[in-house]
């Protein structure tokens, strides 16, 4: 371990041993479907592409997402979507000054993640309803 | 401890990301939603609706600013990851030029995503 040059106290950065609060797992959480959504963005733009060529094409995409494993992949799309919505809102409201307070923040963390639960639910059931 | 430079971020200054990461966040959102709530609301959606909707000349507009918006948020929020998690602190030495070729990586498919996806929105 580390210690401090400022205070001569041991500084612990290594975050495997770190008892992380849920407002850093909606942090990382935030992060890594950021980081999911970039490469649902290049197959996205792909079914868009073939969704606009052709009728037929058109057609074709249609079928798709009726299949499950199409409709399961648009699922762990739209899944990351809404946390990473709900999750940058968070950050717009904490802009304005609202939720900045050690409470506030754990608070605005639980409903982030009750928020996101919620619409994830409500687009599985609206995928397999169709 | 080393610092990491900002060379290759989008706006070489962290309050013009800051606010760029803001507004292209909103605006990816309104496109989104929009898009959704289109084909929420359009039973049985025809080739015809779908592609009278992108060939109209605000929308092709409204998804070219969404796809630049998107772009430069891909841009910084990666930036922002690789210079936390890719450093010499955490992963040694040879850190930067490892964040360096993933940088240069994304750099690249965003530039190559923005011609395509631009030339998708235009030629209908």
């Amino acid at each position: 371990m580390k210690i401090s040059s400022v205070n001569g106290r041991p500084v612990n950065l290594d975050i495997n041993t770190i008892d992380l609060p849920i407002t850093a797992y909606v942090s990382i959480a935030h992060r890594l479907t950021g980081i999911i959504l970039c490469a649902a963005v290049l197959v996205l733009l792909w079914f868009l592409h073939k969704s606009l060529a052709s009728a037929e094409d058109f057609a074709e995409v249609q079928q798709m997402l009726l299949s499950s494993p199409v409709k399961f992949l648009m699922f762990l799309f739209m899944a990351p979507f809404w946390y990473h919505l709900v999750a940058g809102l968070r950050h717009l409201v904490m802009d304005m000054g609202i939720g900045e307070s050690l409470e506030g923040g754990r608070l605005g963390a639980k409903i982030v993640v009750a928020l996101s639960v919620v619409l994830i639910a409500l687009t599985g059931v609206w995928l397999w309803s169709v | 401890m080393e610092r990491v430079t900002s060379i290759a971020s989008l706006g070489r200054n962290g309050v013009y990301d800051f606010v760029m990461q803001r507004v292209s966040a909103l605006v990816i959102t309104a496109y989104f939603l929009f898009l959704f709530f289109f084909i929420a609301t359009t039973p049985d959606l025809t080739y015809e609706q779908w592609h009278g909707l992108f060939s109209g000349f605000s929308m092709q507009v409204f998804s070219s600013i969404a796809l630049l918006m998107l772009m430069a948020h891909v841009w910084i929020g990666v930036w922002g990851v690789l210079t936390d998690y890719v450093t010499p602190r955490l992963m040694g030495p040879k850190a930067n030029a490892l964040r360096f070729i993933f940088q240069f990586a994304v750099l690249a498919t965003v530039l190559v995503v923005t011609v395509i996806g631009l030339g998708i929105f235009w030629s209908l």
